[in-house]
């Protein structure tokens, strides 16, 4: 009986050494928020050019991975990120959280791609871009007209509408409306959100959620990402996405090597692959707008002006003003979010 | 033996023999288990509450040079700019920990087409901020020119105070939470209680058919995690649903339905509560009621309602806690409707604030720790109502009132099943409500958010090592608590660690499970992220009902087992291997049982402590439903239903066999 909690421990230990003990040679843990189906993918491509390297996936979406991230800042568990918002890895960066390095082939990268700094803390993989998902069935049946703008969603008829994501919860809100306060000013961009707020009938706490929502019929306009418009598409749904005229918010996956890894080599030898133009093609399957020039293949149902129509997005505002765009919002749309 | 000469003698002690002292061992053994799983993650959290983050400009110091770029020498530091510039009020300079301020504002003139430079320091090497999105440690002089410089801002500075309490109590929305908390759970509460006493009341005072059918749909609902009614209501009230018309432009997103699915998933709770009430109420009141010619609505306004009244209040206490307390409903269905369970979730996971996110769990350890003291005192009182000579209340047949509540019974149980059934139905539909034809494909999970079927069996090895290793601490701790002599100081400081776990919610035990263990000073640490974490959360998060279940058991064992053994000098743990053992069995099953079947459906405690390679299937349910993938969702939330059903048959088939083997000696 005096070895229960012996038990106990050993079990913990147990649990610790079987992730610890295997057959690869260097292991590292990678935080990522990629869609999970594609995790397998990544590793296997990876692992065609490294076999010796295993990659130990730790996934979440950007806000828990975020959460993750800083709350081990002190004793970080991840060797690398691979897949993660710019905007957040921006915010680990000023902590001095991420290890300065320049991957082989960096100056192959188109430069919006790159972390300005030298050497650079982080590069990016591939872009994802806001869009109005819009269930062509449920508007008929409601009597809609497709909106063209960001401005069209204001407009009363869309009245109770329209889905959008929390920025406080997903990082495609905050892209999007970091990108309104971009495109349309500070001050004209909180007036078109209060406008847009009249319309509004949910916020989400997930990105994707507004598109699948459309897609489901639940209602009949869902502000999210191209990406996950086109999956839904794909998968049968009544769907139109939309590319707003004004221009679209976009946040890039982006990689970086965590500063305290204990295999900075294998790190460094991940982050090497993932710019390369094997990688750039990897990711292109999902993601339409990818970091190495010249690979980008058009992706089914992907609206096809969509590229040129991405904000010129200033990360660093996006970085340094987050907090208090949060709390902005917070206090103008999450306190008379209920009407009494 | 009456002998009064005798000289005074020493004064007597009990002397400690080997078991004694091993018993006390085991006491200060489990004792030091709660205080590790659950003492010390609440202080760290309450700390963590009083950490705050805030901007300390006089620890700048600044130079701005004339329009040809040469300085003069004047130093000054940020508290005096923002003196002279006044644009940072007091309340401003309380941050979160990602909070970053710019520098540019201090100066009223600034432009960044200026040709003036600028230059600024943190007065120490500690004192950093950020140019752009590089980290500067303070210390040595930095220039930049004015475009370089409209991007210096500085960096919070860690301090302790009530810093955060005025943030989260100068916030309106958050604030508002407290009373939106407040008034589902009170609706809820109401609701519940009344439907679930006139349901107890038709299973204890009629003579209707299918009562012990009616009585197991009702305890259906503490078989699923509680998101799975919140997905259930979607489907049938949302703007897809089939009985989108009864809510008559009402949305389901909100108040309405977190009410709803609270009734569902605290009902069993209530009922139990409830029927353990009524059923020992003391037929005698009955018979004198009667022969007094009370009518019959007489009889339960004074005799029923009074003698269920401990049991009502305690159900609704009971209920009021587990609607405020809980996270995954007005998760899935709360819309825009913000609750303080909610508000810890997008502290910490939405926005990085961990620190307000410990505020809003001391916020919600209040009327948590109310509702718990409330509760226990009326639970003291419930005991002293039955007495040796009660005689149980046998009802008689009448055929009216049997049919009534066969029909309200049969409601009740059309409506659970319904809930249960929509979401089965949903989970085999190919693509709601556009093609609905049956199909697998949501069954999918690997191809989801939320660790596919990995999860789904990472919970069966949660829920059984948890009933296993949770069985053990928690029977022995009762045992040692309740069969030792003496040390009554340890004895109370132990109950009151066992009592604990009630009242605290499981957001808050998540959360300070976090600041706890992922402190890398922690020699403990290295637990985080591991099963063994989630084992020891959710053994310490339903260790009251556990314990209190043990203690019954073991009440009713006369303590004269212990003297008798201790007379033939036998050694306390052989008495508890043959005797204490077998005799407690079924309480023992009871106990493993219950903590199978809520490590299978919780959310609350292991949401923040959950890894990749231990993701769990309650947790899947809540991340598909938060990447809008539902129907994946309700087909995972009905595997979890299945799982606890199979356990549950396998429990009590286990426990009739063993029972008939170890139990004969009761019916002799």
């Amino acid at each position: 009986m005096f070895l229960k909690p012996l038990k106990k421990l050993s079990l913990a230990l147990a649990c610790t050494t079987a992730v610890v003990g295997a057959v690869n040679a260097a292991e590292l843990t990678v935080y990522t928020a990629i869609e999970a189906e594609d995790l397998a993918r990544y590793a296997e491509e990876f692992n065609k050019v490294n076999p010796d390297i295993k990659v130990n996936w730790v996934r979440d979406s950007t806000g828990v991975i975020t959460a993750k991230l800083l709350a081990e800042k002190d004793n970080p568990q991840a060797d690398v990120i691979w897949g993660l918002a710019a905007t957040s890895l921006l915010l680990m960066k000023s902590e001095g959280m991420l290890e300065p390095y320049a991957p082989a082939g960096v100056e192959q990268l188109d430069k919006k791609f790159v972390d300005s700094s030298n050497p650079p803390t982080w590069t990016g993989m591939d872009a994802w871009v806001a869009s109005i998902c819009y269930n062509t069935v449920e508007a008929e049946k409601a009597g809609l007209t497709p909106p063209t703008s960001w401005k069209d969603l204001t407009k009363p008829e869309y009245k109770g509408m329209v889905i959008m994501p929390n920025p406080n919860s997903s990082g495609t809100g905050f892209l999007d409306v970091s990108s309104w306060l971009q495109m349309f000013g500070e001050e004209e961009g909180w007036a078109y959100m209060d406008a847009l707020h009249e319309n509004i009938a949910q916020y989400t706490h997930s990105g994707s959620k507004p598109c699948k929502q459309a897609a489901a019929g639940e209602i009949p306009i869902g502000i999210s990402f191209a990406f996950r418009g086109a999956k839904s598409k794909a998968d049968g749904a009544p769907l139109e996405i939309i590319v707003p005229s004004e221009g679209v918010g976009w946040d890039m996956e982006a990689t970086a090597i965590v500063a305290g890894t204990d295999d900075l080599d294998a790190a460094k030898k991940l982050v090497d692959f993932t710019i390369t133009k094997q990688a750039s093609e990897m990711y292109n399957v999902g993601y339409a707008v990818v970091a190495y020039p010249g690979v980008a293949k058009p992706v089914q149902f992907f609206p096809p002006n969509l590229t040129e129509k991405m904000i010129d997005n200033d990360f660093e505002y996006a970085a340094n003003n987050r907090a208090a765009i949060l709390k902005e919002w917070q206090a103008r749309y999450d306190s008379k979010s209920e009407a009494k | 033996m009456a002998a009064t000469a005798l000289p005074p003698g020493r004064t007597t002690r009990i002397r400690l023999d080997g078991d004694a002292w091993a018993k006390r061992g085991f006491i200060a053994i489990i004792a030091l288990y709660l205080v590790v799983a659950l003492a010390l993650p609440l202080y760290a959290m309450l700390s963590k509450a009083f950490s705050t983050f805030q901007f300390d400009l006089g620890r700048y110091e600044f130079q701005v040079s004339d329009a040809a770029g040469t300085f003069d020498g004047t130093i000054v530091t940020g508290a005096e700019l923002n003196a002279t510039a006044g644009v940072y009020a007091p309340e401003d300079l309380i941050a979160g920990s990602a909070d970053r301020m710019p520098v540019a504002k201090l100066f009223a003139d600034f432009s960044f087409r200026s040709p003036v430079r600028y230059r600024v320091r943190g007065v120490t090497a500690g004192d950093a901020f950020v140019a752009g999105s590089d980290r500067v440690a303070g210390g040595a002089w930095q220039e930049y020119d004015s475009n370089t410089f409209r991007r210096v801002a500085l960096l919070p500075f860690a301090s302790t105070g009530l810093g955060n309490f005025t943030r989260y109590f100068s916030t309106p929305s958050l604030v508002r939470s407290i009373e939106n908390s407040l008034v589902i759970s009170t609706l809820s509460t109401i609701v519940t209680v009344l439907l679930a006493f006139f349901f107890s009341y038709a299973l204890n005072r009629s003579c209707m058919r299918f009562k012990g059918v009616f009585r197991l749909i009702a305890m259906a609902p503490i078989l699923v995690p509680s998101l799975l009614p919140g997905i259930a209501l979607v489907y049938l009230f949302g703007n897809q649903g089939f009985l989108k018309a009864l809510m008559m432009g009402e949305t389901i997103y909100g108040p309405i339905g977190i009410v709803a699915g609270s009734i569902f998933f605290t009902f069993p709770h209530a009922m139990l509560i409830i029927s353990t009430a009524l059923a020992i109420s003391d037929a005698r009141l009955y018979e004198a009621a009667t022969s007094l010619r009370a009518s019959r609505w007489k009889i339960f306004w004074t005799v029923t309602v009074p003698g269920a009244r401990y049991g009502l209040i305690s159900a609704a206490f009971v209920v009021f806690n587990l609607v405020i307390t809980d996270f995954g409903l007005p998760k899935v269905i709360g819309g825009q409707y913000n609750v303080l369970a909610v508000d810890i979730y997008k502290q910490v996971i939405g926005q990085q604030n961990f620190e307000m996110g410990a505020v809003v769990s001391v916020v919600l350890l209040v009327p948590a720790l109310l509702a718990f003291a409330v509760d226990r005192l009326v639970q003291r009182r419930q005991v002293a109502l039955l007495s040796a000579r009660s005689v149980v209340y046998q009802p008689k047949p009448d055929r009216g009132f049997d049919w009534l509540c066969f029909a309200y019974c049969g409601l009740i149980a059309f409506f659970i099943l319904a809930i249960l059934g929509i979401c089965q139905f949903a989970a085999l539909v190919k693509f709601w409500p556009y093609d609905l034809s049956l199909s697998l494909k949501n069954y999918a999970f690997d191809l989801m958010d939320g660790g596919g079927w990995q999860a789904y069996r990472n919970s069966i090895q949660l829920a059984l090592l948890t009933a296993v290793f949770g069985t053990i601490v928690v029977f022995v701790g009762a045992y040692m608590v309740e069969k030792t002599d003496g040390f009554l100081a340890g004895r109370t400081l132990f109950q009151f660690l066992a009592m604990m776990p009630m009242a605290i919610p499981g957001m808050v035990l998540g959360l300070a499970y976090i600041f706890f263990f992922n402190n890398p000073a922690n020699p403990l640490h290295f637990i985080y992220a591991t099963m063994a974490i989630l084992v020891l959360s959710t053994i310490t998060h339903f260790y009251t009902v556990s314990h209190l279940t043990a203690v019954t058991a073991l009440k009713q064992m006369d303590n004269e087992f212990e003297s008798v053994a201790s007379s033939l000098k036998q050694p306390f743990f052989k008495l508890f291997a043959r005797v204490s053992v077998p005799v407690c069995l079924p309480a023992i099953l009871d106990i493993s049982i219950y903590l199978f079947v809520n490590a299978m459906t919780t959310v609350s405690a292991v949401v923040f402590l959950y890894s990749t390679d231990t993701a769990l299937a309650s947790i899947a349910v809540l991340n598909m439903d938060d990447a809008g993938d539902i129907a994946p969702a309700a087909a995972m939330g009905m595997m979890i239903f299945y799982t606890n059903v199979a356990a549950r048959t396998a429990h009590a088939f286990i426990s009739n066999s063993v029972l008939k083997r170890t139990q004969a000696w009761r019916l002799r």
